[in-house]
């Protein structure tokens, strides 16, 4: 039951090629796994099958007691699969016509059916919580970066999910706020949720990631603690993604 | 034998020659060209009439569909051979011959032209050469209950508009309290009078007897409501022709070759030689008194102003209820053609490009016509109905275009988030589209407000038909035209800057 994520031999394929060739690993409540690799290694693409974005070919796919199977598309709609998993996207995707506040609020009052003041007092909560209270009346197109990023957790976590997907959350944030999101995240993981992160930057990922994995082809090709396997890499396809990020 | 010269060559003659550079040349250019000239046919008399009018007038002949047939196209070829020249028919809408005429698009025109004081001011009119006399023609059940206009309170009276007749409705519509109906041709109200559309119909005894042949059970009332004569019309400078044709007609109807002409097509009557008789001694008869004496332009537009207004409510409200209409239609068919099985998605593909691909004027004929054996819609309804089902394929495409433009992140996010594929839609997909469709629906509510004036087929009185009824009384279309065109922008014009003043809100959020 401590399990929020348990992947196995997860296949991928995209006409031809074979996106993910056999993934397997878990991610248990209150850890935040990172997941690094070259562009195009399949994180993303894990990512979404993880979220049910897309469906995948092989394997199994286990979100707390959903399980989902392979070649089935999920139909969109209330699914107990959405109660487990929320996503971050990379680009935020908040709903441009919707208010910071109207963005966290829309899920939990209409899938939750949850009253409007009830979705509006925990959405300025969350919001406050993660620092952009204030800016519960903008538009997402007058968001910063970071502060964009924030309004998107929140929507994820208004629905209280068990597992959190965040896709390259680090990539558009100068240090400063990216060590406070790794700060914010470690307290998310410490309350007991299980996070499963894309990165590219390996100090990130060694102060704030409880596990690494490296996914390289479309196989995960080490793991282990961040600083065991970053700092003495024993793949070539980790030493070519940490000179990557010194250039 | 006269060489008629193009319009204006005259002017253009003085202005050249009158240079001092090259006198010579164009001397010689001109020597040349007259001897040419000299030896060429004499050009032919370019006479002009509708021949969807139809008989006796002017009809595409049954054996031969490129030539004309009718006692007008006889009379002309009558006057031409007189003159010494070819007749050479032009086709011209019947509504349009009098600002053609005065354009001078043609010599000469004949189609059951009626004699009227509008018609006098504006242009060279011949003597007249038939007396028709304005009868009323009811379904034969009513023969006894609608013998005249005063029987007629609260009925709805058809003719053609923009004829002695309509004039005569709109008194009586003062006078005896009838709904005055204006068609654009002089069959369909006869066709609606036999379906119940209207329960009368006001028009020349000519063409109410072709109407009572072609269609059992109408009867035409005895007596006439009003006197009228058919002339030739000719541009208003053309008086010296006017004055031969004038002379070439007396002379047909001293000979009898009018009256055979006359005969041949079944219109001979006794009234007849009495015209002639009068006409031959140069008594040319008044124009009918029906329409008021003509006023001065600004007079006249004053006179004209509140109906010019009344017909402009209708055009507004008819545009707003049929691009209502259109929106929630195209609203559906979009929905329909994004989310929709390959069924629905064929037949609604299919709806779009058939009602895309063929005219609208088709569409509307056959809902006010073709539909009329199945369900009789009034005018206004089968106007608004075709309007509406016209623009929504268009509106359709537009929100197609709007939903596919919402960015699929936008939908990964509502999916992630557990919403259902309508919840999607309405939360997250349609509100997003709405502001790329707001710009270009908002565009084609302007063009509604000019395409409606196509619905004047349905005799529904709006702005555009209005206008024309008020040019043609007035012989001009600068006053009434100016007029139509300032409602139509007062009408427009808020329209496009409430467009742009909602996009602009929506662009910026922060301002509200």
């Amino acid at each position: 039951m401590s399990e929020a994520l348990d992947v196995r031999s997860l296949h991928v394929r995209r006409g031809p090629r074979e996106v993910l060739r056999g993934v397997t690993f878990r991610v248990a409540r209150g850890r935040l796994v990172a997941l690094m690799g070259l562009s195009g290694s399949g994180k993303s693409t894990l990512l979404r099958a993880v979220a049910a974005l897309e469906p995948f070919d092989a394997g199994e796919i286990r979100v707390g007691d959903v399980r989902l199977t392979p070649g089935v598309r999920r139909v969109p709609g209330p699914d107990p699969l959405r109660r487990e998993v929320g996503m971050v996207f990379q680009f935020h995707h908040l709903f441009e016509h919707l208010t910071a506040l109207d963005n966290v609020c829309l899920a939990p009052r209409h899938v939750r059916h949850r009253t409007p003041d009830e979705a509006r007092a925990q959405a300025l909560a969350l919001l406050t919580q993660l620092g952009v209270g204030h800016r519960a009346s903008a538009r997402p197109r007058d968001l910063s970066g970071g502060e964009a990023q924030r309004v998107a957790i929140a929507r994820a976590l208004a629905m209280e999910p068990s597992l959190l997907l965040l896709d390259e959350p680090t990539a558009s944030l100068d240090p400063a706020r990216r060590r406070a999101l790794g700060e914010s995240l470690a307290e998310l993981a410490a309350s007991g949720r299980a996070l499963l992160v894309t990165s590219h930057d390996d100090d990130f990922v060694r102060d704030f990631a409880s596990e690494v994995l490296i996914l390289a082809d479309g196989e995960i090709v080490e793991a282990g603690a961040p600083r065991a396997v970053l700092d003495t890499p024993r793949h070539a396809a980790t030493r070519a993604l940490l000179a990557a990020q010194d250039r | 034998m006269t060489r008629r010269l193009p319009r204006g060559s005259s002017s253009l003659w003085r202005r050249v020659a009158g240079g001092r550079v090259g006198l010579r040349v164009v001397a010689a250019v001109a020597g040349v060209l007259a001897a040419v000239r000299a030896d060429a046919q004499p050009l032919p008399l370019k006479w002009a009439g509708d021949s969807e009018g139809g008989a006796p007038y002017v009809e595409a002949d049954p054996r031969d569909p490129a030539r004309v047939t009718g006692l007008d196209v006889e009379i002309a070829e009558l006057i031409a051979g007189e003159l010494g020249r070819r007749a050479q028919f032009v086709q011209v809408a019947f509504t349009s011959l009098d600002q053609s005429a005065a354009r001078g698009d043609f010599d000469l025109a004949l189609d059951g032209i009626e004699d009227t004081p509008a018609r006098r001011a504006s242009l060279a009119v011949t003597v007249p050469y038939y007396e028709f006399r304005e009868v009323l023609t009811v379904r034969a059940a009513d023969a006894a209950r609608f013998r005249s206009l005063a029987d007629l309170r609260g009925r709805r009276v058809a003719t053609l508009g923009g004829t002695t007749a309509y004039e005569l409705l709109l008194t009586a519509e003062r006078e005896h309290g009838v709904a005055a109906v204006s068609y654009d041709d002089d069959v369909h109200p006869y066709e609606d009078l036999l379906n119940g559309r209207v329960d009368a119909v006001l028009l020349d005894n000519v063409i109410a007897e072709r109407s009572m042949r072609r269609m059992p059970g109408l009867a035409t009332q005895p007596d006439a409501v009003a006197i009228g004569h058919y002339v030739g019309i000719l541009g208003p400078a053309q008086t010296q022709l006017r004055d031969r044709i004038d002379g070439i007609l007396r002379a047909a109807m001293t000979d009898g070759r009018l009256e055979a002409i006359l005969r041949r097509w079944l219109v001979w009557n006794d009234d007849q030689p009495r015209l002639y008789a009068r006409i031959v001694q140069a008594a040319v008869p008044a124009p009918p008194t029906a329409a008021a004496p003509r006023a001065s332009g600004w007079a006249m537009a004053r006179q004209y102003f509140p109906w010019l207004l009344a017909a402009a409510a209708m055009t507004l409200v008819l545009s707003c209820l049929s691009m209502a209409l259109a929106v929630c239609l195209g609203a559906a068919i979009a929905i329909g053609r994004v989310y929709g099985s390959h069924l629905v998605r064929g037949l609604l593909t299919a709806y779009v490009e058939i009602v895309r691909g063929t005219p609208i004027l088709l569409q509307l004929f056959v809902i006010y016509y073709g539909l009329a054996s199945v369900v009789r819609l009034p005018a206004f309804v089968a106007a608004l109905i075709g309007l509406g089902l016209n623009y929504a394929a268009y509106e359709s495409e537009i929100y197609r275009g709007a939903l596919l433009a919402v960015p699929r992140g936008q939908l990964d996010a509502a999916r992630v988030l557990g919403l259902s594929a309508w919840q999607t839609l309405r939360l997250v997909r349609a509100p997003q589209a709405l502001r790329f469709a707001l710009a270009p629906t908002t565009n084609d509510f302007v063009a509604m407000l000019k395409d409606s004036s196509l619905v004047s087929v349905l005799t529904v009185m709006e702005l555009t038909k209005q206008t024309q009824i008020f040019a043609t009384n007035l012989g001009s279309w600068v006053l009434p035209g100016a007029l139509c065109a300032a409602l139509y922008l007062a009408m427009s014009l808020p329209l496009a800057h409430l467009a742009r003043r909602l996009e602009a809100r929506w662009k910026a959020p922060e301002a509200a």
